[in-house]
């Protein structure tokens, strides 16, 4: 009977986590477009006709819809970066500098060797894999032996990525002429395109088949198990058999890996080569508005990067054709992510209203 | 050569003071338990809050809004973040993506550029009567631009409210063992929201002396990573006032030395070793290296007050 009742409760409470989970991205998302138009109409810029343009870059045309995926290729797997990180309760800030270095080694591969296809473009996206993960593995390795916060670490990291990248490109590696870049991969080495004349490449499909590695990981395999234990409570997990150290700096290697695919996928699906960065582009940041939009969950993953591709897709459109700047978005993006972040307040103000109507306040 | 030393020295002066500035707001703000990475953002709107209020009333005018400002934004990451117990990085990352996205918003919209803002009026310089007329000193000490002796007057300021004060007892001890300093009747929360406004007033004013301090403009991005710096100066300085100074004028030396590598004939080291310099004596002091550097016990935990 009380195991029933128990069960029961439990059944619910998760229904309504599930139910939160699905309402609150959305509510920030709503909040966020909201705020951006308040920004469109200070300048004198009509809302309704700029999110339409925003709707019709991604939506209007089968190269705006191309474009969109371009974009969103890179979020897919920055997001799934910090996602898997929040799994295990560890905080990768530091997509932007495994980006950097995943993209120089992929294209390194790419014009260094000469190999049939089949070889050579998986030795350069294995190369990619590796360099973001030895770049984040570090800083998991620095956590689970030293307890140095990954954040601080992360953050070190990617500056130390854009400099020694920036280094590399400008100087040994650099191609002959005037241009600050490597020489341009072989074709071998090429992620294919496959619609004639558009950009579009096999990133996207090597993204969403990740998306789904990462869910088999996470929910099929004893791994991912662990994983998420140490995420839940370190301490139970570790007395509870965990190699929860072990598992810490595998996990910031996979998320670092992850990290690393978007820049891989950037320089041999898109450019071609690597250029000198001169900042960084941002994927590693958004990827975290992308994790929380998505709740951590691949699909939900997937989805958010889908939306920061039309968003910064229709940025550009938003302000050649409406004149709206395109910094709009990010604003956007900073309320969408200060409204995920703040999902204690709509718990809050649900239990206040609760009270206010007389109920008794949940004990969940 | 005695030239290139004076030059090389007041140029690293100069380069550490927004570094000085932003790691005591950061400092502040951990000693209480409160990470702010949004020091980086904060920066850059106190920047363009001090070029715009420069463009239109003066430039002093300029430098009390950036600082005005910048304690609003760090109340909205106190907000979120305390109050609505966000988490603090995903706070700080929202503000510093908000901060890129409203200065160039606000950049097109007044002064239609995209890149940068017109020229504006800076505060200028100081000169200290018989100092700039020593040797050397002189050349570094004597005339420079008003941040620099704010920056060094705040560090021993900072120092005397840290660990000479009841309200810096309190700070520390919020964020050493909050349910211990509630217990004795301090509040938590209040604490740690004084802390992290005082950090937003420092990194405004680390911003405002990049806009018209430094320069005499807004450039899109132009905190470009500075806060981060500053976070690694703090946290080089192991969370005190002095140790974050002398971090900041090793970062601002490194920096110097890239900025004035063809005068001084310094061209066989790349400039971006010296560049990514900082980040990895950090990375050396966390792990023991170098003396290992303990940030405070409750730092990025939220407080939440036990029911009775």
């Amino acid at each position: 009977m009380v195991d029933k009742n128990i069960s029961e409760r439990k059944a619910k409470y998760l229904q309504k986590q599930r139910l939160v989970d699905l309402i609150v991205p959305i509510i920030a998302i709503i909040a966020g477009l909201i705020v951006g138009a308040i920004f469109m109409l200070i300048i004198g810029a009509e809302p309704i006709k700029a999110y339409i343009v925003l709707w019709n870059s991604s939506f209007g045309s089968l190269r705006g819809f191309g474009e969109m995926l371009v974009n969103t290729v890179p979020l897919i797997f920055t997001g799934l970066a910090v996602a898997f990180g929040f799994k295990i309760g560890l905080f990768n800030i530091g997509g932007d500098g495994q980006f950097l270095v995943s993209y120089l080694a992929a294209a390194y591969i790419g014009y260094m060797f000469q190999l049939p296809m089949y070889i050579h473009l998986p030795f350069a996206l294995v190369a990619g894999i590796i360099a973001g993960g030895v770049w984040g593995g570090i800083a998991g390795y620095l956590k689970a032996k030293l307890g140095i916060h990954e954040v601080i670490t992360t953050i070190m990291f990617n500056y130390i990525a854009l400099h020694l990248v920036g280094y590399l490109v400008g100087g040994p590696l650099k191609a002959e002429g005037p241009l600050p870049a490597t020489p341009k991969i072989f074709d071998t080495a090429k992620l294919p395109r496959f619609v004639p004349n558009m950009r579009i490449h096999y990133g996207i499909f090597l993204a969403l088949a990740v998306a789904v590695l990462i869910y088999y990981i996470l929910w099929k395999t004893t791994f991912g198990y662990e994983v998420r234990a140490t995420g839940q409570n370190p301490d139970a997990a570790q007395f509870g058999g965990i190699n929860v150290a072990r598992n810490m700096v595998l996990a910031m290697f996979i998320s670092g890996a992850l990290a690393g695919l978007a820049g891989s996928t950037q320089a041999l699906g898109l450019e071609y080569r690597a250029y000198q960065p001169f900042g960084f582009v941002g994927y590693g940041f958004t990827g975290i508005a992308v994790a929380l939009v998505g709740k951590g969950h691949p699909v939900g993953v997937v989805l958010g990067a889908l939306l920061f591709g039309v968003l910064s897709r229709g940025a550009m459109m938003m302000q050649s054709m409406v004149g709206v700047p395109k910094e709009v978005i990010e604003i956007i993006q900073a309320i969408i992510i200060m409204f995920i972040a703040s999902e204690y307040i709509f718990k809050y103000l649900a239990r206040k209203w609760r009270e206010r109507k007389g109920g008794v306040a949940d004990a969940s | 050569m005695l030239a290139n030393l004076t030059a090389l020295l007041s140029t690293t002066l100069r380069m550490a003071t927004p570094l000085i500035l932003a790691a005591l707001g950061g400092m502040f703000s951990e000693r209480s338990g409160v990470i702010n990475i949004a020091l980086e953002g904060i920066m850059l709107i106190g920047a363009f809050t001090a070029m715009a209020g420069s463009y239109f009333f003066s430039p002093w005018i300029g430098v009390l809004a950036a600082v005005i400002v910048g304690m609003i934004i760090a109340a909205a990451h106190a907000l979120v973040s305390i109050s609505f117990r966000a988490d603090q990085i995903v706070s700080g990352t929202a503000i510093n993506i908000f901060a890129a996205g409203i200065t160039g918003f606000l950049l097109r919209l007044i002064f239609g550029d995209a890149g940068q803002s017109p020229s504006v009026q800076d505060v200028g310089t100081w000169k200290i009567p018989f100092i700039k007329d020593i040797p050397v000193i002189g050349g570094v000490f004597g005339e420079q631009i008003p941040f620099v002796y704010i920056a060094l007057i705040m560090v021993g300021v900072s120092y005397w409210i840290l660990f000479k004060t009841p309200f810096g007892l309190r700070i520390r001890s919020v964020g050493e063992h909050p349910a211990a300093a509630d217990s004795v009747g301090i509040n938590v929360i209040g604490m740690r929201y004084i802390a992290v406004i005082m950090s937003g007033f420092f990194a405004g004013l680390a911003g405002a002396s990049l806009s018209v301090g430094l320069l005499d403009l807004f450039v899109k991005n132009m905190s470009s990573g500075r806060g981060f710096i500053a976070l690694a100066a703090m946290i080089f300085g192991r969370w005190t006032p002095q140790g974050a100074m002398l971090a900041a004028l090793l970062f601002g030396f490194a920096d110097a030395l890239q900025m004035l590598a063809q005068t001084i004939g310094l061209t066989f080291v790349p400039r971006q070793f010296l560049l990514m310099a900082p980040y990895i004596l950090t990375i050396l002091a966390l792990t023991g290296v170098i003396g290992r550097s303990t940030p405070p016990a409750a730092d990025g935990d939220p407080y939440i007050k036990e029911e009775v």
